[in-house]
């Protein structure tokens, strides 16, 4: 597959794997903000090419994780409207809510889609007239614009039976909240590579001045990650911390203007909460006034949400790199992947379900290993 | 006045209650578009069981049942499958297909020629595979409360092998040989479910599997263990045969053939080959020694030219299934806690 292969192939890989060996001289936590890249890392288990060293901390861009327990249990309220059908990305589907889940509401006959972009979901309302169609606008920068693109055309189409529950976050703030902790042990970012496509970097330059921390924008590639981890290294190294462009590609400083208007066009910054890291300022987006008739929060008026999050999950620690998922007395024994307590557990891109994956195997290695009456 | 007949009118180009009613209706339907298309022996004595020659002493039987949206997708349908399904895991017991039994739950309002077309592909299934078709049955459901046709097989056959083929045979050191690419079925029938268009349109690898497993075994190959691939994908396979098993799998990943038009589509849509569906595709467990001879016999049938070997058993009491990837890396396959749902960035 062209402009895929490319950047697995194993020789230059391992090249590169070899170069951050030989760069790194001292112990680095470096966080990889985006949770296709923790997929890509887990996936291919790219740790195992790393030096002992280097500790990678996945952050807080899976919007499966930081998506606010209120959003799901209002998600899944009005899912359950016998007048709805309710389109989501497929992934969302499995997060637990405070009771149940989509998936749940689903299988007592809720009518619910996965779809692909959120322009399907414009088009189912166009096919079923007597239906309300929401989507589940969840995600960063990059599933805005498509969100922004699917209410600009249900506005151009005067769509009345189409809304959006938005969930939309924003990554340079939530980047910098970690930045400014104090207790925060990351030292580098491998900042995520498809928000920049629209965003650009420009707004990384005063964040890496201020807190003195190298950013480099990455994509999503074994090669590109593993590139994005030696120029962070390299500048960790070296004391510098300038924010570089691995992503080439796909990112240019300036990012991509259209889609950054239609955004504008559509959504205004807002405060939002994030699940596990609580609100942050400016660090969401809404609809703007001329698209309220599209926010599915404002339409369907539900009684009052009380949600009741499980307070044993220490998600927000764990996506700020103070906590490893194995510090939770609940990992892997009441909460796992096909039973999950929190979100981190959910998506194969939560840092938990990721971890748990990686001790499983741990398990099996120990337990290959000859025991010491085994001679 | 005007008086509406109570009876059921006959002359309906659909599927009424009455079909399922056990009456002149569900006669008529037997005759006109059942027994035609499976004429033999035993279905044409039109008994309430078929009464069969049987020579052999092992008898492998097993059963399965079908439902899909939607019920024809590119490379096959549900009457296809509903006889391949049951043919392929006779086979996967090492065993020649002998007879096949059919259940069909028929919803009110199934246009005819929807069923006509069902029948007629699994009597072209049957007539392929060398299975015959000796009984059934048909029921009727009211409109809303089936997907329109709901296919229940169960087949026999004869064991073929000199002994029973199951996971207990499998040893450290086997070889995982894969019959072919993987994932053509679950991209297909999720590209013909959810109206995705791709550059090159991709078909489902919906093959029968028993005239592979015949001749792997007519040619002398000794075989420890069978699984066809189906829901779950190769991954889930593996699994279930590794903790049945109680051995440990090392797969190399750079030996798995994926097509190009399913890996990425896979890409795009957020989901893993590895946990694809398939209904054409099944991993053999045989000896080192027998490996180059099974590639051999193997790649000269239709179903297996793109066959590989994917890996071997080891001696790790683990039970697990683990993938070397191209860069040397380990990663452990599990099954997925549930469907596989694609992801979001």
């Amino acid at each position: 597959m062209k402009f895929v292969n490319e950047y697995r192939q194993s020789e230059n890989i391992q090249k590169i794997a070899a170069e951050i060996r030989k760069v790194t001289t001292r112990p680095w936590t470096i966080m990889e903000v985006c949770g296709g890249q923790t997929h890509a890392i887990v996936k291919n288990r790219l740790d195992q090419l790393l030096p002992q060293e280097i500790e990678l901390v996945h952050g807080p861009g899976c919007p499966v994780c930081v998506t606010p327990l209120e959003t799901v249990d209002r998600a899944i309220a009005i899912a359950a409207l016998p007048e709805v059908i309710f389109c989501s990305f497929g992934d969302m589907l499995r997060v637990p809510g405070s009771e149940r889940s989509l998936l749940d509401v689903k299988a007592d006959g809720g009518d619910i889609r996965i779809v692909y972009s959120p322009l399907q979901a414009v088009k189912i309302a166009e096919d079923n007239p007597a239906k309300q169609i929401v989507f589940f606008a969840v995600g960063f920068e990059t599933t805005a614009s498509a969100n922004a693109m699917a209410a600009t055309q249900a506005k151009n189409k005067s769509l009345q039976n189409f809304s959006l529950l938005v969930s939309q976050f924003l990554v340079t703030p939530a980047i910098a909240s970690i930045c400014s902790d104090e207790d925060t042990r990351v030292q580098g970012f491998l900042a995520a590579g498809h928000v920049c496509s629209i965003t650009g970097y420009e707004n990384y330059l005063p964040l890496a001045d201020k807190y003195r921390v190298p950013i480099v924008v990455t994509g999503f590639e074994p090669l590109d990650i593993l590139e994005g981890l030696l120029m962070c290294l390299r500048q960790l190294e070296q004391g510098s911390y300038k924010v570089e462009n691995q992503y080439l590609r796909a990112v240019e400083r300036a990012g991509n203007r259209q889609a950054q208007m239609l955004l504008d066009n559509v959504f205004k910054v807002s405060a939002q909460q994030w699940r596990g890291l609580g609100e942050i300022p400016a660090s969401g987006l809404g609809l703007r006034e001329e698209f309220s008739v599209f926010d599915a929060a404002q339409k369907f008026a539900l009684p009052k949400i009380k949600t009741q999050e499980q307070h044993h999950c220490i998600s927000g620690d764990i996506m700020l790199g103070h906590k490893k998922p194995a510090d939770c007395p609940h990992f892997g024994t009441d909460c796992r992947p096909e039973r999950p307590l929190g979100a981190p557990m959910v998506s194969s891109e939560g840092a938990c379900s990721a971890y748990y994956r990686y001790s499983q195997q741990e398990k099996a290695r120990e337990y290959s290993m000859p025991t010491p009456n085994d001679k | 006045m005007n008086i509406q007949c109570p009876l059921p009118t006959t002359n309906k180009d659909s599927i009424r209650l009455g079909h399922g009613s056990g009456g002149e209706m569900t006669q008529q339907l037997l005759k006109n578009f059942i027994q035609p298309l499976f004429k033999n022996t035993w279905i044409d004595q039109a008994h309430d069981s078929a009464t069969l020659p049987w020579k052999s002493d092992q008898l492998v039987f097993t059963t399965d049942s079908f439902v899909i949206t939607p019920l024809f997708f590119p490379g096959g349908d549900i009457g296809k499958l509903a006889v391949y399904g049951t043919v392929n895991d006779l086979a996967m017991g090492g065993a020649e297909p002998k007879f096949l039994s059919c259940s069909l739950i028929l919803e009110e309002g199934l246009p005819l020629s929807t069923l006509k077309r069902v029948l007629e592909s699994m009597a072209t299934a049957a007539e392929e595979t060398g299975i015959k078709l000796v009984t059934g049955d048909t029921k009727v459901v009211e409109r809303g409360k089936g997907d329109g046709i709901y296919i229940n097989t169960s087949g026999v056959g004869t064991l073929l092998s000199n002994h029973p083929i199951d996971p207990s045979y499998i040893r450290p050191g086997d070889r995982i040989l894969l019959s072919g690419d993987i994932g053509r079925h679950g991209i297909a029938v999720m590209a013909s479910r959810e109206g995705l268009e791709f550059e090159s349109a991709l078909t489902s690898d919906c093959a029968p599997l028993n005239w592979a497993v015949k001749a792997l075994l007519q040619g002398g190959v000794e075989i420890h263990c069978l699984r066809d691939l189906t829901r779950g994908g190769l991954t889930t396979a593996l699994v279930e045969l590794a903790e049945t098993s109680g051995r440990a799998f090392e797969l190399d990943e750079e030996q798995i053939p994926v097509c190009e038009s399913v890996q990425g589509a896979c890409e795009m849509l957020g989901l893993d080959p590895l946990y694809v569906a398939n209904e054409g595709r099944f991993v053999a467990v045989i000896p080192e020694e027998y490996a180059g001879q099974a590639i051999a016999i193997l790649g000269e049938d239709p179903v297996g030219e793109s066959c590989a070997i994917i890996g071997q058993v080891s001696d790790n009491p683990s039970c697990q299934v683990i993938l070397k990837n191209g860069l040397g890396c380990d990663r452990l396959l599990q099954r997925l806690p549930g469907e596989q749902l694609p992801r979001i960035c």
